[in-house]
This record gives structure tokens, C-alpha cells and sequence, in this order.
């Protein structure tokens, strides 16, 4: 399908060497190198599979993780949940993936965590592959040049069966990442500051290109905090080129190719850069010299301002639809239009999730925390990624930085990012580094206010929205 | 798969716009086995008041509107995660489409293999019809026709577009699965080509028993 001509995108030449028929109207098949599944959502795709008869097509290419139901107690069981009913989703996925000889990580694994942290860590998400799940946020290995995108129990059925999957291709957008990161600010306030420019529903039918020296520059870590929140602006792809920065990062994981076949995969993932005069159907460019600390005040990552800054009066926000949308918000989460987000009394800070807890994440938070103690009457858990950062983390002293400072150390799960610990945080004002603040995310009545794990670090001492160039730097 | 043609129905404004799928279906709710009784699950933080009761200013538990098959919102509907109990809550409630100016690029997947319809109008369009079923207290029926690419109220009418393979599927109730099952011979010469420039994409490396 690859065409010879002219100067060709990252994101257009992943796709046309996936391409296997064109269906029309911009519909292609197109050949699935990973499908991953997980508890929430992989059962069911299997049962309906299961249901209409069929065997999966090529299960060699299909892993499964337990993350989204299961307990992040500290020495939790196997089956632990915080859901009802969860239990029996987490031996359902164990069984099937057993039946089904998909290779799978349970709870209880060395290697088990939050299905998007796990994939690129074990090398099973690579540059140019296609890459999904049935979660929104698979987006984020597009950190390591993936092209991985969520899908439904419907479309995850339709690639178990034929490890191929129909979709429309997307129009192209580049965000381009200017200027140089200021102390304090991280690749979460990069996404947020980018979701409050261009709005919550911006990359809608784009698949989304970061680029731009400060992305270059990135540890892939960051890139993937990045890539997690492109569908966050209704982007259901974002990725960044591999470079020599993502190769140093995947080269000896363990489902990464070895040897003759790294040499060999290398060559190509190099061809795969968008080349230096490919059109993208949108640009945009970000100075992120200009930005502070973001902190959403809202109910939408859109709603989102400095940590220097106020909540928007209804009168400053010029779109009908995101002025109504603010007045819904601000009663929910109960805070005055008009007010400095500095200074917001929390009653709880949150350290996890797919957006943000890998080694570097954890690290931020602990530059912020050591020799200092979470405020009185707030509770702050730290949930890492999965059991590998886990691991790494406790190997240089990070668990006992959090657990001096005052929080609670735990295991990998999704946690309290999707409700998973709603009677802790029900109700609760929450800084959290997840990403979504959507009404009743967290739990029921629970406002959630996003920033980065250094944000919500400073906040948890501070007892209330901090600014944490105050306390670094 | 349900198909879908055309409908006449009462059409409920709910114009609001990011309207998530933790709204249309709370997380809590996604923890079963069992994909059925999905229709008291729909947007059930807003339609009710603690323990299942019903709100009664929330507009699907007010008459006529809780009759309606077609949902009218603002732009980005059904943004947020993947879960497919959001197109099935909505159908099994009753609904057959959703008429927004933009939706959620995984939820308007998700609607065509559920029997639900997602048409794209623009704003002023959305809004011109919400104004004329809220001015006939929701007896002014509006019809979505998906042969035609029609939707229409009074003497108005309105185009809109659906990719051909997803109008396709839907209009007749085709399982896609069994679609492309039919094209395995193409599958395979493409995967023998693909194999020889890409053999990591597909010897995957067996580091667990």
C-alpha cells in the first residue's frame, strides 16, 4: 500500500504499512501487531468471542494484565478488589487467558501494573506497531512511537478474532513543543497548559504528532505522560517518533527483538520519521517557556489554569457551550469563579495512574517530599505504576521518602484513578495526577483537581493547591 | 447486529457539551459479568437522588421526554473512556441515535456495533431542532433517516454524512467479524510480505512459560 511519492508523515507511513485493503471512504483493514487486554474490559471481549464460536487468530499476540480491579493494599491477595464484584472479572481474565494461551500478568506477578506502564516497560509496545486495547488511554505508549489507540469490547472481539481491525484514518496534527521547561514544570503541565489552548474536544479526528526540541529532549517517560493525555482532547492517537532517546530506552527489555533482529528493527524504526517537508492538516505550537504549573479548577482537563492564576469568571469565557459547561462545574466542585487556585484546601493527594506513576514520576515527588511532612488531616497515598517502578523505586530509597513524609505506599493497580477506592475519596476534594476530573471519576462526589506529581507533592504539605517552585529549585 | 434505517421519535435536549462516559455510564456500574440491565445504569448520577431514586429535574425522568428514542447534546459527546456500556446503556434505555455537533472519536465506533446512530450537525442545527421540540413540549417528533443521510423536523431538513463502511453496517446489521473473515486469503499474502520487513511485529518473544 506504501506509495513512493512525495514527503510522508511519522503517522502516515505507520498506516499504509498496516494498511492491508482499503474498504473506502478513507476506511482501512488494518493488520494489529498487539492487542493487550485487562480486567475492566477484557473478559468481555473474549466472552462475546467466545459466544459467537470463533478462536482468537493469533494469540501469540495477545497479553493480558489484571490492574483496574484489583487492590493496591500493600501484601493485597490475588483476587483482593476495592469493586464489587471485581473479584469475579479478575478470575474471569485469569481463566480465559489461560484457556486461550494468552500471555498473561496476574496480580500477584513480578511484572503485573497499569496495562499502559507494563507494555512499553516490557518492551511489548514498539516503535510503528499497532498497538491496542479496550481503554482510552493505550494512547500513551505512543511515547515510544507505537501507533496504539483504546477501542471497545466490539472492536477488541474483532481483533481477537482476526488480529486485524477496521478504521477510518484520522487527519494529521502536529503540536509542536517550543522553548525551554521552567523548574517546576513538567510534561503534565505541558498537556494540560496544551488541553486549556486548544479545548477538550480540539483533536477530534486527528491522530496527533508531539515534536518540537522540548519533546526531543524528553526522557520517554515524560513523552508518555503526554501521549496518555492526547485523548484527553478527544485526539485517539498521539506518539512520538522514535529517536535515539526512545531506542537507549527500549534496547534489552523483554519482549523488545534482540541481537540480528534489534539491529534490523532499528534500520526501520529509523526510516519511520516524519520526513522534513510532510504537510500535517494542523499545526500548532506551544512556548512552553511561558508555562507555570497547571492545576484543572473544573470538570474537564480544559478547565485548567496556572497555579498563578484564578478561575475564569463566566463573563471571560467567550464559547456559549464551555461558559455553561463552567457554571455546572464550579457548583460541583463548589469553588467561586473569580478565586486564585493557590490556596484551595485539599482533603486528600493522589500519586498514580497511567499519566503519572513511573520511576521519574515517583522521583519528582520525592525531590518535593524529602525532609518534609504531609499537613495535618490529609491523607496522601502513592500507588506506582506497577511492580517494576515498585521495585526500582524502593531499590533507591523512595518508599521510605513517602512514607516519612506521611503517605501511604502501595501496590500497582488503576486504584483510586477509576473509582476503585470510592468510599476513600467519596466526596473528598483530591489533588491528584490522574487524568481525568470528570464528575464522580474518582468516586461519588469526589472533586478531582489534576497537576503533576510535584504539584500535588507541594500540595500535600501545603494542605491546600500549592505552588511548588516555592519549595524546589 | 441491530440495524438501523430510520426512525421517528421523540428527540430530548440534553445540550450540554463534553458530556463523558463517566456521565453517560459511571465507573461503579462497569463491575459485571453480565452485559444486560445496562438501561438503569444510564447517567445514573444525574438521574438519581442516593439509592436509584428518580430525580425528578432530570430531563429523561420528566414525560414526554421519558419516551424519547433520539438524544440531542452539545459538541464532544461521549468523550472519555472506551467502556462500551455507554452506546449499550443508551440503547437498552430506548435510544436509536444521538444527534451532536461532534462525539468522542472511541464512542462513535462503539454506537455503530450497538444499534445506535451518531449524527454529526452542526451546532446551530442541533440547536435549532432542541428549540422546536422544547417550543411543542416534545410533540414535535423528529425523524433520522440513515438511507438518506436526513434528519428531519417540521418542514426542516438536514444532511449529514456516516463513513460508508460504518453506514453500511449498520443500515444492514452486517457482523464485521464475519466481513473480514471473509477476506483471510488477502489477510495472509499481506502478512507473508509484512513478515519478511517486520518479523517483530509478529514472533513475539516467549519470555513466560
Amino acid at each position: 500500500m506504501t506509495s513512493l511519492s512525495g514527503p510522508k508523515t511519522f503517522f502516515e507511513k505507520v498506516w499504509e504499512q498496516h494498511a492491508i485493503v482499503g474498504l473506502g471512504d478513507d476506511t482501512d483493514l488494518l493488520q494489529i501487531d498487539r492487542l493487550f487486554l485487562h480486567d475492566l474490559s477484557g473478559s468481555a471481549a473474549i466472552r462475546k468471542l467466545e459466544a459467537s464460536g470463533r478462536r482468537p487468530d493469533s494469540n501469540a499476540q495477545v497479553f493480558a494484565v489484571i490492574d483496574h480491579l484489583v487492590s493496591s493494599r500493600p501484601g493485597r491477595g490475588p483476587d483482593e478488589t476495592g469493586s464489587r464484584g471485581g473479584g469475579e472479572l479478575i478470575r474471569d481474565m485469569r481463566r480465559l487467558s489461560r484457556d486461550y494461551g494468552i500471555t498473561f500478568f496476574d496480580s500477584n506477578d513480578a511484572l503485573q501494573g497499569i496495562v499502559h506502564v507494563v507494555s512499553p516497560e516490557l518492551g511489548i509496545a514498539l516503535p510503528g506497531v499497532t498497538l491496542v486495547c479496550g481503554d482510552s488511554h493505550t494512547c500513551t505508549v505512543g511515547g515510544v512511537g507505537a501507533l496504539a489507540w483504546g477501542i471497545g469490547a466490539s472492536e477488541c472481539e474483532h481483533v481477537l478474532a482476526t488480529q486485524t481491525l477496521p478504521q477510518v484514518r484520522p487527519k494529521t496534527m502536529r503540536v509542536n513543543l517550543e522553548g525551554e521547561l521552567q523548574t517546576g514544570v513538567y510534561a503534565k503541565d505541558i498537556i494540560l497548559f496544551l488541553i486549556g489552548v486548544i479545548g477538550a474536544n480540539g483533536g477530534i479526528g486527528y491522530a496527533v504528532e508531539f515534536a518540537g526540541p522540548v519533546i526531543r529532549s524528553m526522557p520517554v517517560e515524560g513523552r508518555m505522560t503526554i501521549c496518555n493525555m492526547a485523548v484527553e482532547f478527544q485526539a485517539k492517537y498521539g506518539f512520538v517518533p522514535p529517536d535515539d532517546v526512545t531506542l537507549a530506552y527500549l534496547r534489552g527489555r523483554p519482549y523488545a527483538p534482540e541481537g540480528e533482529a534489534w539491529e534490523r528493527a532499528v534500520a526501520h524504526w529509523r526510516s519511520l520519521s516524519t520526513d522534513p517537508d510532510a504537510a500535517f492538516d494542523r499545526e500548532v505550537t506551544i512556548n512552553c517557556s511561558q508555562i507555570e504549573p497547571q492545576v484543572t479548577w473544573g470538570t474537564s482537563p480544559q478547565q485548567v489554569v496556572g497555579i498563578g492564576g484564578r478561575i475564569p469568571l463566566p463573563e471571560e469565557i467567550g464559547d456559549a457551550g464551555a461558559r455553561d459547561m463552567s457554571q455546572r462545574a464550579l457548583d460541583y466542585i463548589q469553588l467561586q469563579a473569580g478565586r486564585p487556585i493557590a490556596g484551595v484546601p485539599i482533603d486528600f493527594a493522589y500519586i498514580g495512574s497511567c499519566t503519572n506513576a513511573r520511576l521519574s514520576d515517583l522521583r519528582a515527588a520525592a525531590d518535593v517530599l524529602r525532609g518534609r511532612k504531609v499537613a495535618d488531616g490529609i491523607q496522601a497515598v502513592c500507588v506506582p505504576g506497577s511492580e517494576s517502578v515498585r521495585a526500582a523505586a524502593e531499590a533507591e530509597g523512595l518508599h521510605t521518602v513517602f512514607l516519612e513524609a506521611g503517605f501511604e505506599w502501595h501496590q500497582a493497580a488503576c486504584a483510586m484513578c477509576s473509582s476503585g477506592a470510592a468510599d476513600r475519596v467519596g466526596g473528598k476534594r483530591v489533588i491528584s495526577t490522574t487524568n481525568r476530573n470528570f464528575e464522580g471519576r474518582q468516586g461519588p462526589g469526589t472533586r478531582t483537581h489534576l497537576a503533576s506529581p510535584a504539584t500535588v507533592a507541594a500540595s500535600a504539605i501545603a494542605g491546600a493547591i500549592a505552588d511548588v517552585r516555592q519549595l524546589v529549585g | 447486529m441491530e440495524s438501523f434505517t430510520r426512525i421517528t421519535a421523540i428527540a430530548a435536549p440534553l445540550m450540554r457539551i463534553n458530556i463523558d462516559t463517566d456521565q453517560i455510564v459511571p465507573g461503579k456500574e462497569l463491575v459485571r459479568v453480565r452485559s444486560e440491565g445496562y438501561a438503569a445504569s444510564l447517567f445514573a448520577s444525574w438521574r438519581y437522588i442516593g439509592e436509584r431514586e428518580p430525580n425528578p429535574e432530570f430531563i429523561l425522568n420528566i414525560a414526554p421526554w421519558n419516551r424519547a428514542q433520539i438524544l440531542l447534546a452539545d459538541r464532544n459527546f461521549g468523550c472519555g473512556s472506551s467502556r462500551e456500556a455507554a452506546p449499550m446503556a443508551l440503547r437498552a434505555w430506548g435510544f436509536r441515535a444521538v444527534i451532536a455537533p461532534s462525539f468522542g472519536g472511541i464512542f462513535y465506533n462503539n454506537c455503530f456495533r450497538n444499534g445506535l446512530l451518531p449524527v454529526e450537525l452542526a451546532i446551530e442545527d442541533v440547536e435549532a431542532i432542541a428549540s422546536l421540540v422544547m417550543a411543542s413540549n416534545g410533540s414535535r417528533q423528529v425523524s433520522v433517516d440513515l438511507d438518506a443521510g436526513r434528519v428531519s423536523a417540521a418542514d426542516r431538513t438536514w444532511s449529514f454524512d456516516v463513513p460508508a463502511t460504518l453506514r453500511e453496517m449498520l443500515l444492514k446489521g452486517l457482523d464485521q467479524i464475519d466481513l473480514t473473515l471473509s477476506r483471510m486469503e488477502q489477510i495472509a499474502r499481506f502478512r507473508e510480505r509484512d513478515r519478511q520487513v517486520r518479523p517483530w511485529a509478529y514472533e513475539v518473544a516467549r519470555v513466560r512459560a
